[in-house]
């Protein structure tokens, strides 16, 4: 059977790779047209190879498919090869990335084309997508390393897009910084796992891993340590407690940019190595105690910080953390399939919410502010409708997407231990403030009063190269979840079954018959509709019945609305406790000790040093004739007793 | 027969005699003279040795230290000439533009 793209897998992130160098290098000087005309050919032809390769891949049986293209780094028994591999995880990984990828990419041809440095913005997209597709492609730790710093690269450049603006600069700095925190532990768990296995191929590793006994709760052995470290890397980039602030602070950069970095792709990278890693993970109760509990945490946390946002952005930024957070909960439950599968509908409709955003900002003329919006629901139709099948989708209405999979995530964690139930409630609870806040954008975006004024902001509808990618990512934002749909009436879950051969068989609930299990199902998801109707008409009653209600709220409950206005004052405190010592710290001793007294200080005295020898020396060279004259017969008398010295010596012994 | 130590000492006076003057006096032609007196206080004990061990050395070494004082007297001369030309004096003193 002939394989084609399978045998040259590379060229799936290859080709974005020449669309950044090419745009990089020579796009400054092109027309709009032709930098994006690159870009777009570059992710539209890998998306095509990825769904070919993913075709191939069905054909051959889906089979695990490694290649080994080069080797990287060989030393000693250690070998890190630049192998790529495709199986089901990877399959659903590629075709998010570059089927969503591709699409936001002809979103931005339109909504950058009034931006200056378009060339450098579609550099660096193209150059997201070649480090995100080698991150999901990987077949080893060391080269989805590779990928995961490259990806936080591109992020920062492209947070910090409009350079000039210096929170944005800071944004893309506070990024990288707190990633890198993150990174730190990635990096000793791969240590860690190269220490006791031998091995960061994944193949390898999880096969030598399989047999070893699992650590029950409480029990700190290596696979509980390796998977906490490997979890804070993920913290770091999925943007989980206690490093999510970088994500908020990221809604600096282009939209587009939020939609496919900071919500669709990138930030979910954590929860693909979690997944990826799942036979290390699920060797440690711990580590999946302590990834579902950061999750619920991080899920219930960010979505309260997300009721009382004013940013369009900032809303769905926190929302973004707080379904990331659900997928971490998914996979610390120990249903991977299901966490995966809320990756991937989230990626379509937090993709759509972000494109949607952009496309109110600019009919806005570049207001964010939801204060000043208000009843736009007319003038700008088509964002406006794919905006709510988007919400609808993220509340978890059927039979949108979000409904499935994130009933997929809350039942997993009902049929755990009862001791498991408090994630399941505050889940519930996340759920429907999810459903609160997400109406209350709406609301206050589209529907009610007119708060703008009319004679500064002309508002118009998008242009059709961006009300396309919203279109076809609200068809997929409906019809996403219809994978695992069947199991609703009694059928079978194919999306779990397709990732079947990689987590293996998903948890069923034990002791429990097909049909109590089945009507267990119903009633959850009918509490959790429940829920997020709840939180739909209490939106509704606030925003639009009663509008003066939410700031006498707030005013009653002032303590507690400004703490989530000031978002928990987590940057303040970070800011305290961590980055005013740090910089105390860095002024008084590392600077003004370390550098500039020892460093500079051994520097400047070897120089000092120098010049005051030579100040010294230099006397000796008068330019007086005659003083050289004394030093010459100094010298010689010097040269002659230095040769008779024996002789005078004698002479002196002689005379005693 | 005077004896060797008679030539020596003889020329160790004359070559302090020449090294005190090349250091204390300021005229530099005084001083070029000095130079010219070790040297000859030089050639006496070369030639004093010579005559003491019998063998022709030391007066062959003489006769080349009289050619090249004659080459460096012609050098040396050429040069107080034109410094008595630019500066209309012969005082080392005010030869020191080597001076920082």
């Amino acid at each position: 059977m002939s394989t084609p793209i399978l045998d040259i897998l590379w060229i799936i992130p290859l080709l974005p790779l020449l669309g950044a160098a090419t745009n990089g290098f020579f796009g400054k000087n092109w027309p709009n047209k032709i930098v994006n005309t690159v870009a777009l050919s570059a992710t539209g032809l890998s998306f095509l190879a990825a769904l070919e390769a993913v075709r191939e891949f069905f054909e051959q049986g889906q089979k695990l498919v490694h290649k080994e293209f080069f080797d990287w780094i060989v030393a000693g028994s250690f070998r890190a090869g630049f192998d790529l591999q495709m199986d089901q995880l990877t399959a659903v990984m590629v075709l998010v990335v570059t089927g969503v990828g591709f699409l936001i990419h002809i979103y931005s041809a339109g909504y950058m084309a009034h931006e200056g440095g378009y060339y450098r913005f579609f550099s660096y997209l193209n150059l997201f997508m070649f480090f995100m597709l080698i991150l999901v492609l990987a077949a080893n730790y060391v080269l989805l390393f590779v990928g995961w710093e490259g990806v936080g690269l591109a992020s920062y450049l492209l947070i910090g897009f409009y350079f000039l603006k210096k929170s944005a600069s800071g944004a893309g700095k506070k990024a990288f910084i707190v990633n890198r925190i993150g990174d730190f532990g990635f990096m000793l768990g791969m240590f860690l796992l190269f220490k006791t296995f031998g091995t960061l191929d994944f193949a390898q590793l999880f096969a030598k891993a399989e047999p070893w006994s699992h650590e029950s709760w409480g029990v700190f052995g290596t696979f509980t340590v390796a998977c906490l470290l490997l979890f804070t890397g993920a913290c770091g980039k999925s943007a989980q407690l206690p490093l999510y602030v970088w994500l908020p602070d990221a809604m600096e950069g282009p939209t587009p940019v939020s939609a496919l970095i900071h919500a669709a792709t990138m930030v979910t990278a954590g929860v693909y190595v979690v997944a990826r890693s799942h036979i290390l993970f699920t060797h440690s109760e711990t580590a999946l105690v302590v990834v579902a509990i950061v999750g619920c945490a991080t899920a219930f946390f960010a979505a309260t910080i997300g009721l009382v946002q004013t940013d369009i952005k900032k809303v769905l930024a926190y929302s973004t953390v707080s379904q990331l957070g659900y997928m971490f909960l998914g996979c610390g439950v120990g249903a991977f399939g299901a966490g995966i599968f809320h990756l991937m509908t989230h990626a379509f409709f937090k993709a759509l919410l972000f494109l949607a955003a952009g496309s109110v900002i600019h009919a806005m003329g570049g207001e964010q502010d939801m204060r000043h919006m208000g009843g736009l629901s007319k003038k700008i139709k088509v964002t406006y409708w794919t905006m709510l099948i988007a919400t609808l989708a993220i509340a978890g209405f059927p039979p949108l997407a979000g409904f499935f999979s994130k009933d997929s995530i809350l039942l997993a964690a009902f049929n755990r231990e009862p001791g498991w139930h408090p994630l399941y409630v505050v889940g519930l609870l996340t759920a429907l403030l999810t459903a609160f806040y997400m109406f209350r954008l709406i609301f206050l975006t589209f529907h009610g009063k007119q708060r703008y004024d009319e004679h500064h902001v002309h508002v118009h509808e998008s242009p059709w190269s961006m009300l396309g990618p919203l279109v076809i990512l609200a068809v997929l934002s409906i019809i996403g979840g219809w994978l695992a749909a069947p199991s609703f009436w009694g059928g079978e879950d194919h999306f779990t079954a397709f990732l079947a051969p990689v987590f293996g068989a998903t948890h069923e609930a034990e002791g429990m018959t097909e049909a109590a299990a089945h009507s267990l199902e119903i009633i959850l998801a009918i509490v959790a509709v429940a829920a997020a109707l709840i939180g739909l008409l209490v939106a509704f009653w606030l925003y639009l019945k009663q509008p003066g209600k939410p700031s006498e709220i707030a005013k009653s409950l002032r303590p507690i609305y400004t703490t989530l206005y000031n978002k928990y004052y987590v940057d303040e405190a970070y800011g305290a406790l961590i980055v005013k010592p740090l910089l105390a710290l860095s002024t008084n001793v590392l600077w003004k000790v370390i550098d500039v007294e020892a460093i500079d200080g051994t520097v400047n005295g070897i120089a000092h040093g120098a010049t005051a020898t030579g100040d010294i020396t230099r006397r000796t060279q008068s330019g007086n004739t005659r003083s050289y004259a004394v030093w010459v017969v100094i010298g010689a008398l010097a040269v002659l007793i230095i040769v008779f010295w024996p002789a005078i010596k004698a002479l002196a012994g002689g005379a005693q | 027969m005077v004896p060797t130590q008679y030539y020596l000492i003889l020329s160790a006076i004359l070559f302090g005699l020449g090294a005190v003057a090349f250091v204390f006096k300021r005229n530099i032609i005084t001083i070029f003279m000095s130079i010219e007196l070790m040297l000859n206080a030089v050639n006496l004990a070369f030639v004093a040795f010579s005559q003491a061990s019998g063998k022709v050395d030391g007066q062959v070494f003489v006769l080349f230290v009289i050619v090249v004082a004659a080459a460096e007297a012609a050098v040396g001369l050429g040069i107080i000439i034109l410094i008595q030309r630019n500066r209309q004096s012969l005082n080392i003193e005010k030869v020191n533009l080597l001076k920082l």
